[in-house]
């Protein structure tokens, strides 16, 4: 049994703001193991980069209200005061983010800025702490790191700052990394290459991955488990297998869809999924993907629950379709067809 | 380096020709600036204004005129005693004017380095507070504050502390200058009113200036990045949002610094009667003196440029991005 790291129980955030309430997560709960990856899929505004600033506390505001729990090793991250989280926050949980053009500080050098990281959770000298730093720059590829620790941000590559990034997070070795959108920001050539070492960092560094991403594509590559968000919920999860071969929830077969496949034969035009995501303020009633869903009929306007409906245990969805309904319409959905069921 | 250094003193020097010609010209186009008919006084005949015209040089082509006219205010500025014909003088007083600029630095300089450093100070201690407070009381009061400041005019500020702090009760000295040399403890008692005067200003606007960068900043991905480093506020302030937040900031100080020690701080001067760089040009703008007024204007033109050189080096240690590799 791997040790259990992370446990999210029923989290919401609800964002005051002057147009209204904006409910960006609305219960979610997962689990997190010692050398797992995690995926969490869905658009813009699906509530999947909220729940990950929330894990580290990003997201406290004084119009910030949350409700539910996420414990870590026995303790709830939502309750610890802003001095107990900061310890954990790029220690035991780090973070690397989207933009790496944008996510590091362009007046100081890379050294000082994964030094800063390691003496801020560490009694380590500055000295020892830059010998290290060029030590993860090394291990995460970086070329002549004796001396490109010297360089500052703008003199390194999309991929190299994105590379500086991870070192930056795994300088206190933590027990979660957290990657939002990791590779959405590079060339498709060193994406590969940015899995890939998150991929083998997470073995060498033996720490539990959180990928989060909008694209299915990236979370086939390194995910264990998925997560399918939507509109601050999750729509469907389970095993990587089961969402790419046995997807039970229509937005799950639209994001699946909306993937150019070279594989199959090609379509008139590339297939996309009709309307846009809903308010956050405003939602729908019953299933929030509803209004945009192809095969919506009456039992819709009811919100169904996210609970195991297929044999493999493990896998949960929210839909109030049969499984053998849905087994019948998803292959002509995901190839685009629009039909509803009768 | 050394290129940048040559580029610069040649752009200097053609800013402050630029400049010299166009006060030159303005001076001759504008009614009522001929000097010999100025100089001859009430009632003169036309032989005397004759007379004053070829004395002076008046009656040359004028840029003979100006060409003589530089070459004297160049002889001023070196070293030794100079000829009776070498000398700039004022049509008005026929004082020496590059001695009387000199004469007046170092009420001006007094005057500016003292509210450099007050407004430099407060208005970031300004900034950086509301910027942390933004949208609170404290943050409110400030704001208001600082738009008062920002809209006071100059000279009814310093009237009316005159008026309060030196008249009503004398807890300070009315207007005048004593020189450091002199008295340490008197030039500073002096001082303490023309410099809050000059600074509040500059405090009201660096203040807004640096909040709304600071707000900008506060929002960049690498101060989440820092936050999600775990570093302390503090830290995430001072090291990463300030830090970058004052990089405008030290372009409007360059400039703005240049501009009063260059005898900007006119109205500071003339209510407190500091007989600095300031005052001078005031005097002479108000007699329509052109070597006096050229005089002033090429000296504040020069810190103007020795400035903005001076920012570009500043932005260049600020921002490693334009540091040339």
């Amino acid at each position: 049994m791997p040790e259990r790291l992370l446990e999210v129980k029923g989290l919401k955030v609800r964002f005051a703001t002057e147009d209204g309430t904006v409910h960006a997560v609305d219960g979610v709960d997962f689990e997190l193991n010692r050398g797992e990856v995690l995926g969490i899929v869905g658009e813009s505004g699906s509530g999947k980069s909220v729940t990950a600033m929330t894990l580290l506390g990003l997201t406290r505001d004084k119009n910030t209200r949350f409700e539910g729990e996420v414990d870590y090793k026995g303790e709830n991250l939502l309750d610890l005061p802003e001095s107990r989280l900061r310890d954990v926050r790029g220690n035991q949980i780090a973070m690397i983010f989207q933009d790496p053009m944008t996510s590091m500080n362009p007046v100081y050098t890379v050294g000082d800025q994964i030094v800063e990281a390691i003496t801020t959770h560490e009694p380590t000298g500055n000295k020892e702490a830059k010998r290290r730093a060029i030590e993860l720059l090394r291990q995460v590829g970086i070329p002549n790191a004796q001396s490109r620790v010297d360089d500052y941000p703008h003199q390194f590559s999309g991929g190299m700052r994105q590379r500086a990034m991870i070192a930056m997070a795994l300088s206190c070795n933590p027990d979660i990394l957290i990657a939002d959108e990791p590779t959405t920001a590079l060339d498709v050539t060193i994406q590969a290459q940015i899995l890939e070492l998150l991929d083998r960092l997470r073995a060498d560094f033996d720490s539990a991955v959180i990928l989060i991403t909008h694209d299915l594509g990236v979370v086939a590559e390194v995910a264990d488990e998925i997560l399918v968000m939507y509109a601050g919920r999750i729509v469907e999860r389970g095993s990587k297998r089961n969402v790419f071969y046995d997807p039970q929830h229509p937005y799950t077969w639209g994001l699946l869809g909306s993937i150019p496949r070279l594989d199959r034969p090609k379509p008139k035009k590339l297939h996309s999924i009709e309307g846009t995501p809903p308010s956050l303020i405003n939602l729908p009633q019953g299933c929030k993907f509803r209004p945009r869903c192809p095969h919506a009929f009456e039992k819709c306007f009811e919100e169904p629950e996210l609970r195991n409906r297929v044999e493999d245990r493990g896998h949960l969805d929210r839909c109030w379709l049969t499984v053998d309904q849905k087994r019948g319409v998803r292959d002509s959905t995901i190839a685009g067809e629009q039909r509803v069921v009768a | 380096m050394l290129s940048f250094v040559i580029r610069r003193l040649i752009g200097m020097v053609a800013v402050l020709f630029a400049v010299s010609i166009l006060v030159f010209i303005i001076f001759i186009l504008i009614p009522g600036g001929d000097p010999a008919e100025r100089m001859a006084g009430k009632n003169p005949t036309p032989e005397n204004i004759q007379n004053i015209r070829e004395k002076w040089g008046f009656d040359k082509p004028f840029y003979v005129q100006y060409v003589r006219m530089m070459q004297k205010a160049g002889t001023g500025l070196l070293p030794g005693t100079h000829g009776e014909y070498d000398i700039l003088r004022s049509f008005d007083t026929r004082q020496d004017v590059v001695a009387e600029i000199k004469k007046g630095i170092p009420a001006t300089f007094s005057l500016c380095i003292g509210a450099g450093i007050i407004w430099l100070v407060f208005g970031i201690l300004v900034g950086v507070i509301s910027a942390v407070k933004a949208g609170r009381w404290s943050d409110r009061a400030i704001t208001i504050l600082a738009l008062i400041g920002i809209s006071m005019p100059v000279f009814w500020l310093g009237i009316v502390l005159r008026y309060f702090f030196a008249e009503t009760r004398t807890w300070f000295p009315d207007g005048g200058y004593v020189p450091l040399s002199e008295d340490p403890a008197q030039w500073m008692y002096h001082l303490i009113l023309p410099w809050f005067c000059l600074a509040v200003l500059f405090i009201g606007f660096y203040g807004r200036v640096l909040r709304s960068n600071m707000l900008d900043t506060m929002n960049e991905d690498y101060v989440r990045t820092a936050r999600a480093k775990g570093l302390p506020p503090g830290r995430v302030l001072g090291r990463h949002v300030l830090r970058n937040s004052l990089i405008p900031i030290v372009s409007l100080f360059g400039l703005d610094f240049a501009a009063v020690l260059g005898g900007g701080a006119i109205l500071t001067e003339t209510v407190f009667d500091l007989k600095g760089v300031g005052w001078y040009a005031a005097q002479s703008v108000g007699g329509l003196d052109l070597p006096p007024i050229m005089g002033v204007t090429l000296y504040g033109a020069f810190f103007i440029v020795v400035f903005s050189a001076a920012v570009d080096f500043a932005y260049a240690y600020l921002d490693p991005r334009i540091r040339p590799t």
